[in-house]
């Protein structure tokens, strides 16, 4: 009698263990956000509003979700780094952010899976997707399968000082280069006036990362006609493309000290241009309209006073007229940034539920009181920015992407060493190039790379 | 003579297999398993992460190209960045200031004694994150300590991490590590007779005489361990990157950051194995050349 009641009990401990698997679910997301810190709106949006809604929600449906959030303070290189280690070795957040530009060598590397593998039906199915474009859901792609959700595309151009600009006898109304040879004029004219200033940043060096390659490189690359890849998929390894963008950076950094050289050598120098621009000293800064909704967002760090008076922005001209990529006059380039579920998760469905919620229109909705961005859902209204929707109705129709491609990480690393040698004055243009090239070749194999130089 | 012991030879294996199985699985496998994968370009991202290919002794090759072997940012610039590096901040550095320090104090106040040991032993004990802080914070070009007193002395600032990054790794190692030299050599200094000394300074030798010819000949077999030991560490030692990460442009990449950038920035897993191996090789020429230099001593001892 007395064993069998004992089978009994471990037999009820046993099914309550199995039938009610949600006493609580714990579920954790990542990004780099930081109330007070980099990306603070995101923080606040996904503490104050999207986990407690989803708390709510999964309440009203029977289950206690406990959710966190863990504030990553490092850069994006670090977070890229923690999630690869992460997931590699089977742990990491159940839902983390990510750069898209990353998705295909991580899913070469399998270190993600695809939704529909997953998480399956509800994710093929979710009513979301009908209110995404497709070229949007391609931010998340990589060969036809999606593997999270962008939270937005950007675009890239020149934020201006207008006061700066003023001081200087240009008018910033009507501020437009329209080549790369007028840039450096208003850059000179700057620097004439204050000499102790950076006029212009152009982002090089290895500290800064993939923002070295996206709002550096590839904004004056463009501007010769050519990209990382040609039409084939091939990386050029050798062109005047490449030669003309290391002459520009040798400009600024080097013969002219038209940027602040310092800046791009030293961990922390991306804060740096920004303190810069904040603070007077650079008044011509290529970044992406981030840089608007967030950086430069009233009560943020680098916060610009009035900023609706002294901060404007201009379009990145192309080398000369009509020599920029598709023979365009000015030029930009597009990414995303989103959300995926690792892989390893315990809890696939929850992950994906909280993704979708997070993805909502009510939730997107929501963050647009946050901070203003065109959303990736068509069924959210385009928020009553003024610089919003210029810039995108301006540069949208410009802009490109970066290669799809597994092995572009591993080459932007190259390009960023290839920026940094260049402006720190180690190596001339030509020689950088030649050590780019010799990177590339071992990295994709000669049969991938071109040269476009006789 | 049957050897003397207090346990079988099974319960002694029975005690010895738990240690032996960690040891095993935390030690010996990643040593085999570093080898094998040096022999293969596995990287974490992209497709040759999960299908890696087994390359021979290219990782190796790519470490020795003569072409790219001096450029900064590839493995012969670290190595021979790391040779100058323990050159000057262990052995001219750590050693002969820790030698400086442990004789001037043979010869001071014993008040004074304690309290110099006393600071120099808190230089050492410190976490290496906040003596990294205290050291930038120093260093900063903007708001540093370093430069508030060269600009009250009336001289420029100096953009040190920048500047002389190779210089300000130097003396942050030599900083750091002299505290232990100088015990080193105190206490071996203190192990000698007093009445040497005594008898020297009736006959009138200087101090420099009684060093040269009674305190060093005396304390030899001490300085070459401590030549030893301070060449190993520091070859290995892995703090400056928290001042300069390495940069800028790589001109303080030693070879333990070289390595981790290899294997853990670039996440090339198959050369960083690489690197990995051939460090283990040179730290194993130190280890057996101190095993050898110990055991000559054990011996000389013993005759």
């Amino acid at each position: 009698m007395r064993i069998r009641s004992h089978a009994f009990w471990m037999a009820l401990a046993a099914a309550t263990a199995l039938a009610a698997p949600a006493a609580a679910a714990d579920l954790t997301i990542t990004c780099r956000c930081v109330e007070g810190g980099a990306n603070a709106n995101l923080a606040k949006w996904i503490k104050e509003s999207v986990i407690p809604s989803f708390a709510e929600k999964k309440k009203a449906e029977g289950e206690e979700v406990n959710v966190t959030l863990t504030e990553f303070a490092g850069s994006d290189e670090q977070l890229t780094q923690q999630l690869a280690l992460d997931f590699s070795t089977g742990s990491g957040p159940d839902i983390s952010g990510f750069d898209g530009f990353l998705i295909p060598s991580f899913v070469e590397g399998g270190l993600l899976k695809p939704l529909e593998e997953l998480v399956g039906e509800p994710a093929s199915s979710w009513e979301g997707w009908q209110h995404i474009s497709e070229g949007s859901r391609a931010l998340m792609s990589y060969k036809d399968q999606t593997y999270g959700i962008a939270l937005g595309t950007d675009v890239r151009m020149i934020f201006v000082r207008a006061d700066l600009l003023e001081d200087a006898g240009i008018d910033p109304e009507t501020w437009q280069p329209t080549s790369w040879a007028e840039l450096l004029d208003a850059a000179r004219k700057l620097k004439e006036k204050n000499p102790d200033s950076f006029p212009l940043q152009l982002n090089a060096g290895v500290p800064m990362g993939e923002a070295t390659t996206m709002q550096g490189y590839w904004m004056a690359l463009l501007g010769t006609g050519e990209q990382v890849t040609d039409e084939q998929g091939r990386y050029i390894v050798a062109s005047q493309g490449i030669l003309d963008t290391l002459n520009l950076y040798k400009a600024i950094y080097v013969d002219e000290k038209l940027g602040d050289q310092r800046a791009q050598m030293l961990s922390d120098g991306r804060n740096r241009t920004f303190a810069n621009f904040r603070d007077g000293k650079t008044a011509l800064l290529v970044e992406g309209d981030w840089f608007y909704r967030s950086v430069t967002a009233p009560d943020s760090e680098f916060a610009v006073e009035n900023r609706d008076e002294v901060m404007t922005w201009a379009k990145m001209p192309a080398k000369e007229p009509g020599k920029g990529l598709r023979g365009q006059d000015f030029v930009t380039i597009s990414g995303g940034t989103g959300f995926v579920v690792n892989p390893n998760t315990d809890e696939p469905e929850l992950a994906w539920e909280l993704l979708a919620h997070l993805n909502s229109k009510e939730q997107l909705g929501k963050y647009q009181e946050y901070e203003p961005r065109i959303s990736i859902r068509d069924d959210v209204p385009i928020p009553n920015a003024p610089f919003l929707s210029e810039t995108s109705k301006e540069l949208l129709p410009l802009t490109t992407a970066r290669p799809n491609d597994a092995n572009y990480n591993a080459v932007s690393a190259e390009i960023q060493r290839m920026t940094e040698a260049v402006v720190s004055g180690e190596l001339s243009p030509e020689d950088a190039m030649a050590r780019y090239r010799d990177a590339l070749i071992r990295i994709v194999g000669e049969e991938n790379t071109v040269s476009l130089l006789q | 003579m049957r050897s003397f012991s207090l346990l079988s030879r099974s319960a002694g294996a029975a005690f010895l297999t738990p240690a032996g199985l960690l040891i095993g699985a935390f030690v010996i496998a990643p040593f085999f398993w570093v080898i094998y994968v040096s022999f293969t370009n596995r990287t974490l991202l992209g497709r040759t992460a999960m299908n890696p290919d087994f390359v021979g002794f290219a990782n190796y090759f790519s470490l020795f190209d003569a072409a790219s072997f001096f450029t900064r940012g590839e493995f012969g610039f670290s190595l021979i960045l790391t040779v100058q590096f323990v050159l000057l901040s262990a052995l001219a550095g750590q050693a002969a200031l820790g030698m400086l320090l442990a004789w001037m104090l043979q010869s001071v106040p014993k008040s004074l004694k304690r309290l110099t040991e006393a600071v120099v032993i808190a230089a050492w004990i410190l976490p290496e994150v906040v003596v990294a802080f205290a050291w930038f914070a120093f260093l900063d070009y903007e708001n540093g300590t370093l430069n508030m007193i060269m600009d009250a002395l009336g001289l420029p600032p100096g953009d040190w991490l920048l500047s002389f990054p190779f210089w300000v790794i130097v003396v942050f190692n030599t900083w750091r590590g002299t505290a232990f030299s100088m015990m080193l050599f105190n206490s071996a200094f203190s192990s000698i007779p007093p009445s040497y000394f005594q008898a020297a300074d009736v006959a009138g030798a200087t101090s420099w005489q009684k060093f040269r010819d009674i305190g060093l000949p005396l304390i030899r077999g001490h300085v070459v361990t401590d030549l030893i030991l301070i060449t190993m560490w520091t070859f290995n030692v892995f703090t400056p990157f928290l001042l300069t990460s390495g940069g800028p442009s790589y001109r303080t990449e030693i070879l333990p950051i070289y390595t981790y950038r290899v294997a853990f920035r670039d996440f090339e897993f198959g050369k960083g194995a690489a690197v990995g191996v051939i460090v283990m090789l040179i730290n194993l020429v130190f280890a057996l050349f101190y095993l050898w230099v110990t055991r000559r001593r054990a011996k000389g001892v013993a005759a």
